[in-house]
């Protein structure tokens, strides 16, 4: 049994969650990664990630098909953006709705197996989805060149409340600018909600049934309990998190391209997911901002900058720290990350979150001894 | 009381009044004269530095074009700032630079990895654009993400100068205000090499197509369609592959039993060196078909590419935007700057980056402020020449740069590495000119604040 925490412990828990997403633009300001781009990809990220962790991480079903239903969502909110009007709140939801819908499909025709078969078939499903995207669908998806807004497109709605002009249009909450930190606040909003509601099914008796189907789905059927249903909703309800981080990556820069679908993209997410610890609540989002943190920020040195950070060095062993550290970021990222990940799975199998654990453990002993069992029983369950 | 009393005269009146009235007039002048320089995006303002971007491919398909285009940018930078040997700018006529940065201030740069992907390179350059403050982007290779980053430009008001990007869309239908390319394009390779191909390998020819799946290879398949159709060939089948696929074994069998006796690789960069290398392996160049030799042509070529397909690329005809071995002073100091530097000459990834860098450059210089829309008016139609590729006109209807094109041939017996390529031709460049109206586009507004 999970040790069950009041729901007093919960709401204080989200309100320092939504105290630490919504200070980001101060915090991160000292990592160099305090600009719109890179925080909107935090929370948006992190919505994907507390999304599949209700699959993965309650349930165990390791889904390699989730980047399509962030597609789906992308496509939705840009063709809702080009026919109807730049205002974010039908793209988001329509997009959410859409990959719900695509969930329900692909989760009626995976679910029908478990373990990797359930992996491969999601994987298979996917991948048609990128390929359809990037061939066949062209007319919907303007194939690899990717969807874009045109000032020629038709939005009916802003058409007949707003003067036609020239530019492209902005995407707009009611006339606040989206692209900018506009953005970031109205996604970490969707972030905060969701992750309450993740929170909710977490506490929930659906989130124990899920925790049971991984477990041991076999004593769960033969006590009489039909699984499939239960997994079906918890493959939807991810299935429409990716969807509105899809809509949410097209209402901050209204651009779908064909390979936010590809195999690499659902890979991803689960990197993120085991590198913060699956089943647990911060660990997606921690593994999230954690990637997406090398990807944008640690890709972008060049030996310009490692010079300036070991100037501290006499000039010698300067040039042997540039050179070493060097093969480590700018194009050497995606090996920082690889040996970062490595480390993490052999070290610590449970996450980054296990890492934290164990450090609070060490430094609070008394406390750690009668904390210790819950937290295994948090990793096994 | 008169005393203490002021009498408002007539002519006082009037006095107050037009002074009133000349100072209203021209208050919004000196109000609207500060805004206008504080309107635009990222403004160098009293800053003694000015920041420019350079976002290329570090990693995947064109990754060691990516490369060369970074060096090339870090050369451009130190010629802007004086160091060095000035290199082009020494050349370069008519021209503003003067070995001083841009407007008195010193160039830094910050770089980024596009990852051969519009997604990641629309967030690279958002980086750039909102944390580091660029004042201008540049970078290339692949046509789709420099689509992407053009349109982003426009949207967030920052001018984006093209690197390398061969696509007709780049300044055809997707053509951007604040995108600009000194790179020819596809319709201009299929122009300049048809009469050559007419000419070497003949008129009664069926060619098979191997393209690249994205906006490149499909506009640079149709170009080179047309053209050969146009001498009488005829096209047995086009063959799309996906970018980056490594084996391309199974699009090499099919070509044997098809026919033809020509095949067009429409690749570029890893892609075409394996294409190439598998194609040469399967014996294709050894076949006779059709009672002729066959051929390969491949449309792009460059010497990055001719160095990884390394013997293979012997008598493969194509065309290339510039090659190192041009005699012109510009080319031959461009060479001797980048040689000094790195010691291996520059490849045409890299000669039309360290253009972009300095026509930028040089645009800021004449128009004399970095308010985006002045050095876009002072780039179009900007005529000029000493840059590798002789006259030069950077057409303002659609941002797309006229100049010699020239058609090359893998070197039989090279003297050195890095000479795999002679020049078969150079096509004059009123050869390789269309109408502005030729593919369908809309620049878009100056203004974008």
């Amino acid at each position: 049994m999970m040790i069950t925490r009041s729901p007093r412990h919960d709401m204080m828990m989200i309100g320092v969650f939504a105290l630490v997403v919504l200070t980001m633009p101060i915090w991160l300001a000292p990592f160099g990664a305090a600009y719109p781009d890179l925080l909107q990809k935090f929370v948006i990220f992190g919505i994907m990630a507390v999304g599949y962790n209700i699959l993965f991480g309650l349930t165990g079903y390791l889904s390699f098909g989730h980047a399509a239903f962030l597609g789906v969502g992308s496509y939705s909110a840009v063709w809702m953006f080009k026919l109807f009007t730049m205002n974010v709140i039908p793209a988001v939801i329509i997009g959410t709705l859409m990959a719900g819908v695509f969930a329900v499909v692909i989760g009626y025709v995976c679910l029908r197996r478990s373990g990797i078969y359930f992996s491969i078939l999601t994987l298979a499903l996917a991948q048609m989805c990128y390929n359809l995207a990037y061939s066949v669908l062209t007319p919907i998806t303007n194939g690899e060149t990717g969807l874009q807004i045109r000032p020629t497109d038709p939005r009916i709605i802003d058409a007949m409340f707003l003067e036609p002009t020239e530019r492209v249009p902005t995407t707009t909450l009611f006339g606040i600018d989206m692209t900018g930190y506009g953005g970031f606040y109205f996604c970490a909003v969707a972030l905060i909600i969701t992750f309450f509601i993740s929170v909710r099914i977490f506490r929930s008796p659906f989130g124990l049934k899920l925790r049971a189907i991984k477990s041991n789905q076999n004593r769960l059927n033969y006590t009489g309990i039909n699984t499939r249903p239960y997994l079906l909703i918890a493959f939807v309800i991810s299935g429409m998190y990716a969807g509105l981080a899809g809509s949410l990556l097209a209402v901050t820069d209204p651009l779908a391209g064909a390979e936010r679908m590809q195999w690499t993209a659902s890979g991803e997410i689960v990197l993120m997911t085991i590198l913060g610890g699956a089943g647990t609540l911060f660990g997606p989002i921690l593994g999230a901002w954690i990637i997406k943190y090398f990807e944008n920020i640690f890709s972008a040195f060049n030996d310009g900058r490692l010079h300036e950070i070991f100037s501290f060095l006499p000039d010698t062993l300067e040039s042997i720290a540039v050179g070493i550290s060097a093969q480590f970021v700018g194009e050497g990222w995606h090996l920082t990350l690889g040996l970062m990940f490595m480390l993490i799975v052999i070290f610590l199998p449970g996450g980054l979150i296990e890492g934290f654990n164990r450090i609070v453990a060490r430094l609070r002993p008394g406390q750690a001894r009668r904390r210790a069992p819950a937290v295994e029983e948090k990793e096994a369950s | 009381m008169s005393l203490f009393k002021k009498e408002i005269s007539r002519r006082s009146a009037l006095k107050g009044a037009s002074a009133f009235a000349g100072s209203a007039i021209a208050a919004p002048l000196v109000f609207s004269k500060g805004a206008w320089a504080q309107e635009f995006l990222n403004d160098p303002g009293d800053s003694p530095t000015v920041t420019l971007g350079f976002n290329v491919p570090q990693t995947g398909a064109y990754a060691d074009e990516g490369a060369d285009e970074l060096r090339a940018y870090e050369l451009a930078v130190k010629h802007i700032n004086g160091e060095g040997d000035g290199g082009m700018i020494n050349t370069m006529t008519p021209t503003s630079l003067g070995g001083n940065g841009l407007l008195g201030k010193r160039v830094e740069y910050v770089t980024g990895d596009t990852q051969t992907s519009a997604d990641e390179a629309r967030s690279s350059a958002r980086r750039m654009i909102e944390r580091d403050g660029v004042i201008m982007f540049s970078g290339g290779s692949s046509s789709s993400v420099a689509i992407a980053q053009q349109s982003l430009a426009q949207d967030m008001g920052v001018i984006f100068m093209n690197g390398l990007t061969h696509s007709n869309d780049t300044t055809g239908k997707d053509r951007r205000r604040y995108g600009f390319r000194h790179f020819f394009n596809a319709y201009m390779s299929g122009l300049a090499l048809g009469p050559v191909l007419a000419d070497q390998i003949g008129t009664e020819r069926r060619a098979y197509h191997l393209t690249a799946d994205y906006t490149w290879g499909w506009t640079q398949e149709e170009s080179i369609v047309n053209t050969t159709e146009g001498l009488g060939w005829e096209t047995v089948e086009t063959v799309r592959t996906p970018l980056g696929a490594g084996d391309f074994s199974q699009y090499i069998t099919p070509v044997l039993n098809s026919g033809a006796d020509v095949l067009v690789l429409n690749h570029y960069g890893r892609d075409m060196v394996n294409s190439l290398t598998q194609a040469v392996q399967f014996g294709l160049r050894d076949r006779e078909a059709n009672g002729q030799n066959f051929e390969v042509v491949v449309p792009l070529y460059s010497r990055l590419m001719a160095q990884g397909a390394g013997e293979n690329i012997a008598g493969i005809l194509g065309t290339t935007n510039w090659h190192w071995t041009l005699s012109d002073p510009g080319s031959q100091a461009f060479v001797a700057s980048f040689g000094q530097e790195y010691g291996f000459p520059p490849s045409q990834a890299a000669h039309t980056c360290y253009c972009q860098a300095l026509l930028y450059a040089n645009a800021v210089e004449m128009a004399g402020t970095f308010y985006p829309p002045e050095v876009i008016r002072a780039l179009e139609d900007f005529e000029f020449d000493g840059m590798g590729n002789g006259p030069t006109l950077y057409r303002g209807g659609d941002h797309q740069c006229f100049k010699d094109v020239l058609v090359v041939q893998g070197n039989p017996d090279p003297t050195s590495q890095f000479d795999l390529l002679q020049v078969v031709q150079e096509v004059p460049r009123e050869q390789v000119t269309y109408p502005v109206d030729f593919f369908e586009g809309e620049l878009g507004p100056y203004e974008v604040s």
